[in-house]
């Protein structure tokens, strides 16, 4: 098959500007674009996030264009955070950014299996974030209701201020979104099995290859799910279903919807039999493997990085992958933990309870592993190994406090409350972010040529690190001091009101983390145009994307297919003459 | 750098530990039977769960410190298949066990009924507030019409007129109940989905349109706890709150019959 797709690639690169930068079918390329779609959302997510922390602290504060924030607007800032940083930032980057960039590259292959899906794929992904953003336009404003989106409040536009027009361009994109996302799904499964290069069996695939292929098997089980739920919403909100939405309703006075009804000379449309409970299932049955398509490809990251700069084959490299795997399947079992307060069964919130425990266990071979990674080895530490090791600490602060969401008997005080978005910040959002910087920092001198600056990128670390747990472990304190989460103000409730303080120091925090991601863009930009040249293979690694030149050619290898001899993680090899064997190297270099 | 890197994770470690131990922002003293129970279990889970973050944590900044590059050579090891079972037996059993230990208090609260004798109290939600019905003396809480719910004329909850049962039905905004001894809540929601958060009883259900959801639970001090709302309902969530008065049973009795004189004469 290598050879066939080989004969299909190997053409001249495009020279207009639109078919190599706009339209481009360079898997290359299409990675550049969606890292650089991921990297305007995270700041429009992020503005987003200081709004909110200055809100929370000041309520009354007005501030220059926008004013002064309602309690609604709290909420509206709250939606799209989540939105766009869950779609448009954690599940781009890491997997169709850095994925779609490397995986041909690291297997061998001249492109991803079909070219013209995965332009297709980017632009849906595109129109996707633009009608996100709309949303914001529009009368009413963006949607209050979560990024969770519960029926009823998401499925009756009375219900509030821009439940309207606002809350269909919300499903609507994330509609688009599934659909890209179940496209690249299927190109980077196709793209595994069928394009590896000569040698490259499934056991020497580069652990990151092993994570974009199991997110990608995530993301093909799950978009479709997530997409079959909005369009449900979609028909319940404008054409009268009741697929969510119960009978005997009264919201406000209202007590039918539309208002005024389809016909609006005749009787309104009367919902009736529908589950709230039916959306929580479909949402969660997508939300819960949607983490792990967010965190794998981190995971995958920092095992590549934590090998290559401890100068030690990877711990457990069979576990590893299997662990990998386990994530995968547990992963689609554990939806209802996120249901224990909502009026399931209490039988099957015990069943799913003891399914989350188990995924804890190759969570923790991971750590295991990456930690016996590190031992005995010789650390260099550089940026990219400093966001690895960044990563492996967040991954545990925050993985450690999923043994206590994951009992309902403890989700009782804690379910709802801060202790909540403490957990998902630190494991999904900052340890996977960790991932994505840790990657770029490691990439970067592959896709365009030159290095970062290790200065810059050393402050960024440290500020950064420093500054994510100063926001987000405090909020496991605000958690079990029951302050419950989406709360715009706390001035209602008489015990929130000894938690102000902290709140307060968690906003300075979080106003010093957001300035420093700023030196992390100059770096970025500075590097591509100044950065120091770079070598082929700087960090002097041994997975097939340092075999080839920076960056690399049209069709990656040059018209010529590698072969594989080597596992991808043969470090300090004894008796080989340098510390690394190039998974291209020669067979008899090596022991293994 | 090695040594910034141990004294960074180590500060973060041991101040967060810090922090959680003194617990400045403590949970509020618990008020009921089942939340004893509860905060024991979650006392186990926070003493084994921070051994593990502490051993990871501090380990992690020990390791990238002393096998720093110092121009040695790197152990040539593709792993250890024997540590490997050791650690996911250890982590298999100290999860599922956890878990299994807390069912019991999980079943306690959730998998049996209320024992009869128990008080009955019906709990609405709607934007933005909390609403409790107490049947009077027939102990029969009155049907409901949505369409007629409506707190501008009092009648909040909808109780049907024509319906005998609910004549003597009480509605507060605040929930009474007898110290000692249980209360059987049942919840409903008129418009969206809130959710019924008590911290100091250790209670939160979720109120869902359409269900009639069950619950209960044994104040056992006398005091005023403040009731918030848990789930995302609307702009007004955050001040959608509530107070629970858990009064001695003689005052309950009086506080009752009072209310019930009170909407008969109406």
């Amino acid at each position: 098959m290598s050879e066939q797709a080989h004969a299909v690639h190997a053409h001249a690169a495009p020279t207009g500007f639109i078919r190599k930068y706009i339209f481009s079918l360079d898997h290359k390329m299409i990675g550049l674009q969606y890292y650089f779609l991921a990297l305007v959302a995270v700041f429009v997510g992020m503005f987003l996030s200081l709004l909110m922390r200055i809100h929370l602290v000041w309520p009354e504060a007005s501030l220059p264009w926008f004013g002064h924030i309602k309690p609604e607007q709290y909420l509206t800032l709250l939606t799209m955070h989540g939105t766009i940083m869950v779609f448009f930032v954690l599940t781009t980057a890491p997997q169709s950014g850095f994925g779609n960039y490397f995986l041909p590259i690291q297997i061998g292959a001249p492109d991803m299996a079909f070219p013209t899906l995965n332009m297709l794929s980017f632009w849906t992904t595109f129109v996707s974030f633009m009608v996100m953003l709309a949303a914001f336009f529009v009368e009413g404003g963006a949607p209050l209701s979560g990024w969770t989106n519960y029926a009823p409040l998401s499925a009756i536009p009375s219900a509030g201020p821009g439940q309207g027009l606002g809350e269909d361009l919300w499903i609507i994109s994330i509609a688009l979104f599934s659909v890209a996302s179940l496209m690249g799904a299927l190109n980077f499964i196709t793209t595994t099995l069928d394009l590896r290069a000569r040698g490259m069996s499934l056991f020497r695939m580069p652990l990151t290859c092993w994570a974009w292929f199991v997110t990608a098997m995530l993301g093909l089980l799950a978009f479709g799910v997530l997409l079959a739920g909005g369009i449900l919403l979609l028909l319940d909100r404008n054409l009268g279903t009741s697929f969510f939405v119960p009978g005997g309703l009264n919201i406000n006075g209202n007590l039918s919807f539309p208002p005024g009804g389809l016909n609006p000379g005749g009787h309104p449309i009367t919902h009736t039999g529908g589950s709230p409970l039916l959306w929580q299932h479909l949402f969660w049955f997508f939300g819960h493997p949607e983490v792990y398509i967010a965190i794998l490809p981190g995971m995958g990251v920092a095992s590549q990085l934590l090998s290559t700069f401890s100068r030690k084959p990877i711990f457990g490299y069979k576990a590893m992958v299997y662990a990998i795997l386990a994530i995968g399947i547990l992963g689609f079992l554990v939806w209802g933990h996120h249901m224990f307060m909502s009026g399931m069964s209490p039988y099957s919130a015990f069943a799913f309870s003891v399914m989350t425990m188990a995924i804890g266990v190759p969570s923790a071979i991971k750590t295991f592993n990456w930690l016996g990674t590190i031992w005995g080895g010789r650390v260099r530490f550089h940026t990219p190994m400093l966001f690895a090791i960044g990563f492996v600490s967040l991954f545990v602060s925050g993985g450690l406090s999923g043994p206590f969401l994951a009992q309902p008997v403890l989700d009782i005080p804690l379910h709802d409350t801060y202790f909540v978005v403490g957990h998902f910040h630190l494991i999904m959002g900052v340890a996977a972010i960790f991932g994505i910087f840790a990657a770029t920092y490691y990439w970067f001198p592959k896709m365009f040529g030159r290095m970062m600056n290790e200065t810059l990128g050393r402050i960024h670390f440290f500020v950064t690190l420093l500054g994510t747990y100063a926001v987000f472990m405090p909020m496991h304190y605000l958690g079990m001091a029951g302050h419950p989460r989406r709360y715009s103000q706390l001035t209602e409730l008489n015990f929130l009101q000894p938690l102000m303080p902290l709140q307060k120091f968690m906003s300075i925090a979080a106003f010093i983390t957001i300035a420093v991601q700023f030196v992390f863009v100059i770096n970025l930009f500075w590097s591509m145009k100044k950065g120091k040249k770079a070598e082929i293979n700087p960090w002097e690694a041994t997975t097939l994307e340092w075999t080839v030149p920076s960056p690399p050619p049209h069709d990656n290898f040059g018209g010529v297919t590698p072969v594989v001899n080597h596992g991808p993680y043969e470090y300090s090899v004894p008796g080989a003459a340098k510390d690394y064997t190039m998974q291209t190297d020669p067979a008899t270099v090596a022991a293994h | 750098m090695g040594l910034a890197l141990l004294f960074i994770i180590w500060l973060i470690t041991l101040s967060s530990t810090y922090y959680f131990v003194i617990q400045k922002w403590a949970p509020l003293p618990v008020a009921s039977a089942n939340g004893i129970a509860i905060d024991h279990h979650f006392t186990w889970t926070y003493i084994l769960m921070g051994i593990v973050f502490l051993a990871a944590q501090l380990g992690l900044g020990y390791l990238v410190w002393k096998y720093r590059d110092r121009g040695q050579k790197a152990q040539y090891s593709h792993g250890n298949t024997t540590m490997e079972i050791i650690w996911t037996l250890l982590t298999a059993v100290l999860f599922i066990g956890l878990n299994l230990s807390g069912e019991k208090i999980w079943a306690a609260a959730r998998f049996q009924g209320a024992a009869p004798g128990a008080v009955q109290v019906e709990v609405t939600g709607l934007q933005f507030a909390w609403y409790f019905r107490y049947p009077g003396p027939d102990g029969k809480l009155g049907r409901t019409k949505p369409e007629l719910a409506d707190a501008s004329v009092g009648n909040p909850v909808g109780i049907d007129p024509d319906d005998p049962a609910g004549k003597d039905d009480v509605v507060t905004g605040t929930m009474f109940l007898p110290v000692d001894r249980e209360a059987e809540l049942v919840l409903r929601a008129q418009d969206v989905i809130h959710s019924l958060f008590i911290p100091a009883m250790r209670f939160k259900q979720d109120a869902v349109p359409g269900l009639m959801i069950h619950m209960h639970f044994t104040p056992t001090k006398i005091g005023d706890y403040e009731i918030a709302c848990a789930e995302l309902c609307g702009l007004g969530h955050y001040k959608m709150h509530g107070m629970l008065k858990v009064i001695s049973q003689a005052d309950y009795d009086k506080w009752l019959a009072s209310k019930v004189a009170e909407k008969l004469a109406q």
